[in-house]
């Protein structure tokens, strides 16, 4: 186990392709923020699976959730566990690699590559930490943006993401409509909740808090916040899962033990559950990064750059949409993907609305949902039809 | 996508007769799809719908159909006027809260309605009720009044009424017998509304 956080050295191990690319722009293509600041030099990693076709109208991008990475598919070249949609991406799979371009994009403010607040301030010489300049969800796309500008590809043929990557989404939509041909927003909203805002701050404030955190410079002073950070994830993950989930996974068994401990052990499973979310979860995210990615989701609502009217920000909009919720998902619950669906109806969208009843709460998105992955087979399906992409591969 | 074999109710298909070629269509309660999908392959519409049920939903979206789950009694109000071209109503206004307001709803979104529903004015109806003195059932009541959706039946004659009381033009009105055969009503009245098992209503208003 390493003491520091140093994800772009645990990367620069990884060989050759399984790692992705990553890129960076010249001080003379800053990223501008919402904030009025700037990143430069701006970098952004990636990842791909499959082949962009030569009209490079099958391009797929896949926008992460707060916690994720570009790894959406295949083995995690860090972790060596399947990528978070390792069930949905992949040859044969609903976003199928031998039809799709499927592009995934570290975020901006993230940890597995692109510029963040570990990243060396080239002003200081020294790591960011708290100087690096707080991002929002677009300035998450606008980058993607950019890197694609870069690569050639004008308009994506499907965008999805789940969670914070749906916020993404519905971002895209609304601020590139011509660049997206269809979307899939999954378990998501377009504001973030106060409910769900008070949870982040929980977070928050659990790493600031741990002494380790150093006001924002650990790297510098060479510590880790790893029980701020644990407790954060902790607190985070119950918010993934459903009181039924976590009833049919643990209910009130005990663990490795007969009775109860009558002292503060792990006496129940669940609890040694959550130690041990916590405790993989520092080895492979970035306090900081955790902070100003929250930071991000709580400041989204995407209506009130447009006046306060979600409608307005899709107004006109040719995208295909297909908005997904879960029954028992309460932290990003139906009502939010109702809202998004209304607005759309009312701007005259295509969209389509499904909600799936499963007891997995949020983290659902990510799991096996057979009739999920039926119908997202068929929207794309159908929207690849209506794109002109025959079944071939790469055709 | 639309792989489905195209079996369709003898009265969807006197519906989809009256929807225009590459219009904008809305079926509201579109079931799994089938109307929907026969009109986006037979005629090219931008073929849109709602359905209360989630198993509905989710077999019209993996059949590559735009559809939303929604409850037509709370969920028209968010389409804008004058949306789509045809807004169709098969066989769900008497399962409807307030078909008024549902009806009032369609007829401002769609530049044309067509409703169809079950007649409880048909003789077949009207006898059961007579003689045995209990609520009907028959091919299309299928339902004991406990378990029934169909929460505000009406006759022919009471939808005419309330076509009239919204200012709707009827445009073409058919009566539709047990076999699935269809005649027009030109003027429904008296006789059509005891002879109709069912009825479809093409229904329009200026905007």
């Amino acid at each position: 186990m390493s003491t520091l956080f140093q994800p772009l050295s645990t990367l620069s191990g990884v060989a050759g392709d399984a790692a992705g690319e990553v890129i960076t722009f010249g001080a003379e293509q800053p990223l501008r923020l919402d904030s009025g600041a700037e990143i430069k030099p701006l970098t952004v990693a990636w990842k791909t699976y499959g082949t962009l076709n030569a009209q490079k109208s099958n391009a797929f991008l896949l926008c992460h959730a707060l916690t994720l990475d570009q790894y959406a598919a295949g083995t995690h070249p860090v972790t060596g566990k399947p990528g978070w949609w390792s069930s949905m991406v992949g040859p044969g799979l609903p976003i199928d690699t031998n039809r799709f371009f499927v592009i995934c994009i570290n975020v901006v403010g993230g940890c597995m590559g692109s510029s963040g607040p570990h990243d060396v301030d080239p002003a200081s010489g020294k790591p960011y930490g708290l100087s690096f300049p707080v991002i929002t969800v677009r300035d998450m796309v606008r980058a993607q943006a950019m890197l694609l500008d870069h690569l050639g590809i004008e308009s994506l043929f499907c965008i999805a993401g789940g969670s914070m990557g749906g916020m993404q989404v519905l971002q895209w939509a609304a601020s590139y409509p011509e660049r997206v041909f269809s979307a899939l927003p999954i378990a998501t909203a377009a504001r973030h909740s106060a409910q769900n805002i008070a949870f982040h701050e929980v977070g928050r404030q659990a790493i600031m808090a741990d002494p380790d955190w150093q006001g924002g410079d650990y790297l510098t002073k060479g510590t880790t916040p790893r029980k701020g950070l644990a407790v954060a994830r902790m607190a985070a993950h119950i918010t993934y899962l459903s009181e039924a989930a976590l009833h049919r996974k643990f209910g009130r068994t005990l663990q490795d033990r007969e009775a109860l401990s009558y002292r503060f052990d792990a006496d129940f499973q669940v609890e040694s559950y959550l130690r041990h979310q916590g405790a993989m979860f520092v080895e492979r995210f970035d306090a900081n990064a955790y902070l100003y990615i929250t930071r991000a989701m709580d400041y989204f609502d995407l209506a009130a750059d447009y006046g306060g009217s979600l409608a307005q920000a899709f107004r006109g909009c040719r995208t295909r949409f297909c908005v997904v919720s879960f029954t028992s998902d309460w932290l990003f619950p139906t009502a939010e993907s109702k809202k998004i669906v209304h607005a759309l109806n009312a701007g005259g969208a295509n969209v389509s609305f499904v909600e799936f009843d499963t007891d997995k709460g949020h983290d659902a998105f990510l799991l096996e949902v057979p009739e999920m992955f039926a119908t997202l087979r068929g929207f794309i399906g159908a929207a690849a039809e209506a794109r002109g992409l025959n079944a071939k591969a790469g055709a | 996508m639309l792989v489905r074999a195209p079996m369709l109710r003898p009265e969807l298909v006197r519906i989809a007769d009256m929807v225009e070629p590459s219009s904008r269509v809305l079926d509201v309660g579109c079931g799994d799809g089938a109307l929907l999908e026969h009109l986006a392959r037979t005629k090219r519409v931008d073929a849109r719908g709602i359905e209360i049920s989630q198993a509905g939903v989710n077999a019209s979206v993996a059949h590559g159909l735009s559809v939303i789950q929604g409850d037509a009694d709370t969920d028209l109000i968010e389409y804008p006027s004058r949306a789509f071209d045809f807004v169709i109503l098969s066989q769900t206004i008497q399962a409807t809260r307030q078909p008024k307001v549902v009806l009032e709803q369609l007829l401002r979104i769609g530049r044309f309605v067509i409703v169809s529903f079950p007649n409880f004015g048909f003789w077949k109806v009207r006898l059961k009720l007579a003689l045995s003195g209990r609520m009907p059932i028959t091919g299309t009541l299928t339902h004991p009044w406990h378990e029934t959706p169909n929460i505000h039946l009406c006759t022919i004659a009471d939808f005419v009424a309330l076509a009239r009381e919204l200012d709707a033009r009827i445009d073409r009105a058919l009566a539709v017998d047990e076999s699935g055969a269809v005649r027009a009503l030109s003027a429904p009245g008296y006789w059509d509304n005891l002879t109709a098992e069912g009825a479809i209503f093409l229904l329009s208003r200026a905007a």
